[in-house]
C-alpha cells in the first residue's frame, strides 16, 4: 500500500526527518509513537503533501505510484487522508457544502458524476452515525465553534465520507475526553477493512487501547528506531523513551 | 511558503484578458469632445426635453465648473481630462422595436455574449430588463405586466417625455446637483438611465432589473436612475454591469435617487464588473457614483453591492433616515485585485425617531489592489433612540495588497447606540491546505473560502444574481493567493 523508502524532509534549513524507511500492507495499522520534535507531525505533513516542508531525499510509493511527484489534491483524490491534529475553520462555508465539494472532487477523479443531492444527504446520514455527528453539527460551518472533541469527530465523519485507501491520523486523540476518545475510536474500528491501511500517530499509550495496531514504530530524530507489536506502546508508557535513547541508539 | 505553481498561476490570470472585453460595431451618433453649454444645448435637445429640464443642468453645469473634484479619498489616478470626453452618444435605431427580433443582430450578439440574452431573461427569471446600451435604452419588456399594475419601469428619457410630473418632483430631490463635483457634473450632461414607479401599496411581483454598458470608445457614462417607491409598496432593483476593454481611462459617473415614501421598501441590488484595467491598472474604468435613498416614515431602504470592477471605485451609497423608524441597510462585498483601487462604503444619516441601520461590509484585496472602507454614522439632535451596527471585515489575499477603514461616527444624541466592529484577517493557507487535503483543487478552495467570508452579504441579494456574483467572485480572485 504504502512504501516509504530513506525519506528525508526538512523546514527551511533545518532537517526534521533523516532517512525514516517504513512499509504499511493492506488491512494494517501502524502506530508510530514518539517523543516531542522527533518528527511524527512532520511525517504526516510531507505524506499529504504540504508545502512547508521540502522532501530532500528518499521516495514514496503509493500503491505503485509515486507519491512525491503528486500534489496535495491529487494525493487526497488517490486514496491518501489525513486528521488533522488541529482542524482549520472555514467561517461561511457549511460543513455539508464543503463535503461535497470534496466528494464530487474525488469522484472526477474516478471519473464519475458529481453525486445526486439524495444520495449525498444519504451518505451524510450513514457516515455520521458513525460518529454520533448530529445534524446541527453537519450544517454549521466546518469546525467553527465545534468544540474539541466534535472537531476530532467530524474528521473521522469526513474520512469516512471519503472512504479513503489509506488514512494517517495526527494526534487524533490529542485534546479528548474519555467518551470522545471512544466514539473516535469505535469510527476508526469501523472503517478497518482489508484493504485499507491506517498510519496512527499519538503520543500516548491510551488511544492504542481502543484502536488496537497490528505494528507500533519509535520515532526519535527523524528516524525510526525501534518496531515492535502492540506490546511495545504499553513499555514506553511505562518507561517513558529515555532507555530507547540510551539502549537502542547508543 | 508559496503554493506550487502560484506564481505561474498569477501569472496566467494576470495575463489573462478580461472576458467580457469585447465591443459592438454599432453605428453611434456621437457628440463632438468637450463640455460646454451648446453642448448641453444639444444634448436636450436631441432627446426632445422641457424647458425645465434644460434650465436645470445648465443650472448644474453652472455649480460644477466651481467645483472642485474630491482628493480626499485614498485613491490615486489620473484624473480626467473633462473636455477630452464626448458627452453624447446614442446607436442609431431608427424604427421603434416591437419584438426582439428587431433589435439590431450586433446588440444582440453582445447581450448574448454577455449571457443575458432577452429571450433567457424572459424564460428563465421573469426578470423585466431594460437594457441600457451606449445611454440609449434599446429594449424594455414586461412594461404591459407592469402597467397593468399602475408600476411604471421605462428609460429616464421616456419617463422625462410621459411623467414629467414625477421626474420633476423627485430628480435631484435626494442628490441634489451641488450635492459633490460628480453629481453636477451627471446632472448637466447625463444622457440616459431608469425611471422606476411603484404606486401605493403595490408589491412588485419582478426583480426589476438593469443592465448598463459602457459601449463608445471615450464616452462618459452618465446615468441617472430614480426609484419611487409610494406608501406602503415594494419593489426590488437589480443594477450589473460589464464593459469592453477599453485603451483609455473611461469615466462613469452615475446617479442613483431612491424615495422610499411612508411604510415602503426598496431593496437596491447592484453586481459590478466593470473593466478593472490590465495588470497595471491601464484602461480600467473610473467608477465615480453618488447613489443615495430617503427614508420616509417606516420604510426601509437596503443596499446591497458586489463591486469587483473597474480601475477606480469611489462609491457610498447611502441613507438619509428621515422619517420616524425607518431602516437602513448596507451589505458590501468589494473585491480589488491587480492595481485596482476601491473607496467604498455608506453613509447612514439617522434624524428620525428609533431609526436604525446596519453596515456589513466585506473587503477583499489581492494583487497589489488597495481597498478602503469609509463610512459615516450620523445620529442629528432629533434622532432619539436611533441604532447603528457597523461590522467592516477585510481579508488580504497578498502581502502586497492593502486594506484601510475609515470609518466616522458622529453623535449628537445621547440616546444613540452605535456599535463598530472591524477585523481584518489574511486568507489562510492552513485554510486552503485543509480544503487540497479533503480533494478540492486551489481554485475550489479559494472560492469556497471567499464565498463563505462574504456569505452574510451573498445571502441579501436575490436568488438568480447570487449564483452570478459567486461566480464573479470566484473569477475575479482565481490564482490570487500569495
Amino acid at each position: 500500500m504504502v512504501n516509504i523508502k530513506e525519506l528525508q524532509a526538512s523546514i527551511g534549513e533545518t532537517p526534521i526527518l533523516k532517512g525514516l524507511n517504513l512499509e504499511i500492507k493492506p488491512g494494517e495499522v501502524h502506530a508510530i509513537m514518539g517523543p516531542n520534535g522527533s518528527g511524527k507531525s512532520t511525517l504526516a505533513s510531507v505524506l499529504a503533501g504540504r508545502e512547508d516542508y521540502e522532501v530532500t531525499g528518499g521516495a514514496v510509493d503509493f500503491e505503485g505510484q509515486d507519491l512525491l511527484e503528486m500534489d496535495a489534491t491529487e494525493r487526497a483524490r488517490s486514496g491518501l487522508f489525513l486528521a488533522f491534529q488541529y482542524p482549520v475553520e472555514i467561517p461561511g462555508v457549511s460543513n455539508i457544502n464543503f463535503m461535497r465539494a470534496a466528494v464530487n472532487g474525488k469522484r472526477e477523479h474516478d471519473g464519475l458524476e458529481p453525486i445526486k443531492g439524495k444520495d449525498f444527504l444519504n451518505l451524510v446520514k450513514e457516515k455520521a452515525s458513525l460518529v454520533e455527528l448530529d445534524g446541527r453539527l453537519r450544517n454549521r460551518s466546518v469546525n467553527e465553534g465545534f468544540s474539541g472533541g466534535e472537531k476530532k469527530r467530524n474528521e473521522i465523519f469526513q474520512m469516512a465520507m471519503l472512504e479513503p485507501r489509506f488514512a494517517v491520523l495526527d494526534e487524533t486523540d490529542s485534546g479528548l475526553d474519555i467518551d470522545a476518545l471512544r466514539i473516535v475510536a469505535n469510527g476508526v474500528n469501523a472503517m478497518r477493512s482489508p484493504d485499507r491501511s491506517f498510519l496512527v500517530i499519538t503520543h500516548y499509550q491510551r488511544l492504542l487501547d481502543y484502536i488496537v495496531p497490528d505494528f507500533v514504530h519509535v520515532l526519535v530524530d527523524g528516524k525510526i528506531v525501534l518496531s515492535g507489536d502492540k506490546d511495545l506502546a504499553l513499555k514506553l508508557e511505562e518507561k517513558g523513551y529515555d532507555w530507547i535513547k540510551e539502549d537502542v541508539i547508543a | 511558503m508559496a503554493y506550487d505553481g502560484n506564481d505561474k498561476v498569477l501569472e496566467e490570470v494576470t495575463g489573462k484578458s478580461y472576458e467580457f472585453g469585447f465591443t459592438t460595431d454599432i453605428e453611434s451618433d456621437k457628440a463632438p469632445a468637450g463640455l460646454n453649454e451648446d453642448i448641453i444645448r444639444l444634448i436636450s435637445s436631441k432627446k426632445e426635453e422641457p424647458e425645465w429640464l434644460l434650465k436645470w443642468r445648465l443650472d448644474a453645469f453652472a455649480v460644477w465648473q466651481k467645483m472642485k473634484e474630491p482628493d480626499w479619498p485614498h485613491l490615486q489616478y489620473q484624473k480626467p481630462d473633462y473636455q477630452a470626453i464626448s458627452y453624447y452618444s446614442a446607436p442609431k435605431q431608427k424604427k421603434q422595436l416591437n419584438s426582439l427580433d428587431e433589435v439590431d443582430p450586433e446588440m444582440r450578439k453582445t447581450m448574448d455574449k454577455l449571457g443575458i440574452s432577452m429571450e433567457e431573461q424572459k424564460r428563465l427569471s421573469g426578470v423585466a430588463v431594460d437594457f441600457v446600451m451606449d445611454s440609449v435604452s434599446v429594449a424594455t419588456s414586461f412594461k404591459e405586466k407592469l402597467g397593468e399594475l399602475g408600476i411604471i419601469f421605462c428609460s429616464m428619457s421616456d419617463a422625462v417625455k410621459e411623467h414629467p410630473e414625477l421626474v420633476q418632483k423627485y430628480l435631484g430631490s435626494v442628490v441634489p446637483t451641488k450635492d459633490n463635483f460628480f453629481s453636477a457634473l451627471n446632472s448637466a450632461v447625463f444622457t440616459d438611465g431608469s425611471f422606476c414607479y411603484i404606486p401605493k401599496g403595490v408589491r412588485c411581483p419582478m426583480e426589476l432589473s438593469t443592465y448598463f454598458r459602457i459601449n463608445e470608445s471615450g464616452t462618459g457614462q452618465f446615468e441617472r436612475t430614480l426609484v419611487v417607491a409610494d406608501e406602503s409598496s415594494y419593489v426590488s432593483y437589480l443594477e450589473g454591469c460589464t464593459a469592453p476593454q477599453r485603451d483609455e481611462n473611461q469615466l462613469h459617473a452615475a446617479v442613483v435617487e431612491l424615495v422610499a415614501l411612508d411604510e415602503s421598501e426598496i431593496k437596491y441590488s447592484t453586481v459590478q464588473n466593470w473593466y478593472p484595467g490590465d495588470a497595471e491598472g491601464k484602461g480600467g474604468v473610473f467608477n465615480f457614483v453618488t447613489k443615495r435613498g430617503i427614508c420616509h416614515r417606516r420604510s426601509k431602504i437596503s443596499w446591497t453591492q458586489v463591486e469587483t470592477g473597474s480601475a477606480v471605485t469611489w462609491k457610498y451609497p447611502s441613507c438619509i433616515l428621515k422619517g420616524d423608524h425607518s431602516v437602513g441597510e448596507f451589505y458590501s462585498v468589494a473585491v480589488t485585485n491587480n492595481a485596482q483601487q476601491a473607496d467604498t462604503g455608506t453613509k447612514m444619516i439617522h434624524l428620525g425617531k428609533n431609526t436604525h441601520s446596519t453596515i456589513i461590509s466585506k473587503g477583499i484585496s489581492a494583487g497589489k489592489s488597495h481597498n478602503s472602507y469609509r463610512g459615516l454614522v450620523q445620529v442629528m439632535p432629533s434622532a432619539d433612540n436611533a441604532r447603528n451596527f457597523s461590522q467592516c471585515d477585510s481579508l488580504l489575499m497578498t502581502d502586497t495588497s492593502g486594506a484601510h477603514t475609515f470609518p466616522y461616527i458622529e453623535v449628537k444624541n445621547p440616546t444613540a447606540k452605535v456599535e463598530h466592529e472591524a477585523t481584518t484577517s489574511k486568507i489562510g493557507e492552513d485554510q486552503i491546505f485543509y480544503c487540497l487535503q479533503r480533494g478540492i483543487d486551489e481554485e475550489q478552495a479559494i472560492s469556497l473560502i471567499v464565498n463563505g467570508y462574504a456569505k452574510e452579504v451573498l445571502n441579501q441579494l436575490p436568488m438568480e444574481f447570487a449564483v452570478e456574483a459567486q461566480k464573479l467572485l470566484s473569477i475575479s480572485l482565481e490564482g490570487s493567493v500569495g
